[in-house]
């Protein structure tokens, strides 16, 4: 099957309703990846501060 | 399960999951896109048909998401239940975002075919806004209360209130006179469209809902990682 690009007068439509698509697809991926390691590194350091604590 | 109620076990049922889904959501959103360019022009919609294929998805994933949104809250409610408030919490902004979505889509895909981006008398448009405006409300709640308790409380009770919405939202073009068109995937007969579009449809439906399940399934592992940082916290504070 072969792809077709040109939107011919309705350009202007399509295209903006794919490209708002991908950025928030992207961003909305983007965040919960980005949130994710932020939150399990903070989990991860505080634990370890816990455990040298009880060591100690 | 149940006993995936509990965050421990969740955090490590879900664990390989996750990266599955992410990878899955990935591969058949290519393979979606690929799909809804290969397609045909329709002969009355021109190459506007090809908006149906992120506006369709996006319109049906903004109300199951506020579905799962809804059943959490009232686990939530009912239950007292972290997992399911968490879960409730990390449904909003996907939610919101693909309902978001499916309105500019909607009306992008509008002008061309109806000569309107937006139409104030159209039941379909309206309720979707209002859906939009649910969870828009419901994250605006959480936010502005310190107590997180306090804040889910009040959240679940907006969520369920809203579910009220869902299928208003879903018979809007059958109960009242719309310039939106009727239902042409879920109903009596079945789908009233040709094979060539309702396949890139269908796959970018099963891709958004797979994306929906790896943002849900994460943010609902972080918001647990979240909730014991701050327990810890909180916890060293009083010792200090």
């Amino acid at each position: 099957m072969m792809l077709d690009l040109d939107m011919g007068r309705y350009a202007a439509f399509v295209w903006p309703a794919w490209g708002i698509t991908a950025v928030v697809l992207a961003g909305l991926a983007g965040r919960a990846l980005l949130a994710a390691r932020r939150w399990w590194r903070e989990l991860k350091r505080l634990e370890s501060a816990a455990a040298e604590g009880d060591r100690a | 399960m149940f006993g995936l109620a509990n965050p421990d076990r969740f955090l490590r049922f879900t664990r390989p999951l996750t990266p599955v889904l992410w990878a899955a959501a990935a591969g058949l959103l290519a393979l979606a896109t690929w799909l809804a360019f290969a397609a045909p022009e329709d002969y009355q919609q021109g190459d506007t048909v090809r908006i149906m294929f992120v506006h369709v998805p996006a319109a049906s994933l903004g109300l199951a998401a506020y579905g799962a949104l809804g059943v959490s809250s009232f686990f939530a409610l009912v239950f007292r239940h972290a997992l399911a408030d968490a879960a409730a919490r990390a449904a909003a902004l996907p939610g919101a975002a693909f309902t978001g979505l499916a309105l500019v889509t909607g009306s992008l895909w509008g002008k061309p075919m109806w000569g309107a981006w937006w139409a104030w008398g159209d039941a379909r448009l309206m309720s979707v806004l209002i859906l939009f405006l649910f969870y828009l409300g419901y994250m605006a709640l959480r936010a502005s209360i310190d107590d997180e308790q306090k804040a889910a409380r009040a959240a679940a009770v907006l969520g369920l209130v809203g579910l009220i919405n869902l299928p208003i939202v879903k018979f809007s073009v059958d109960w009242w006179n719309t310039l939106h068109q009727p239902a042409s995937l879920i109903r009596q007969g079945g789908p009233s469209m040709p094979a060539e579009f309702l396949t890139p449809l269908l796959t970018m439906m099963a891709a958004y809902g797979l994306f929906f399940l790896a943002v849900w399934l994460t943010a609902i592992r972080t918001e647990i990682v979240r909730r014991r940082v701050l327990a810890i916290r909180a916890r060293r504070a009083l010792e200090a």
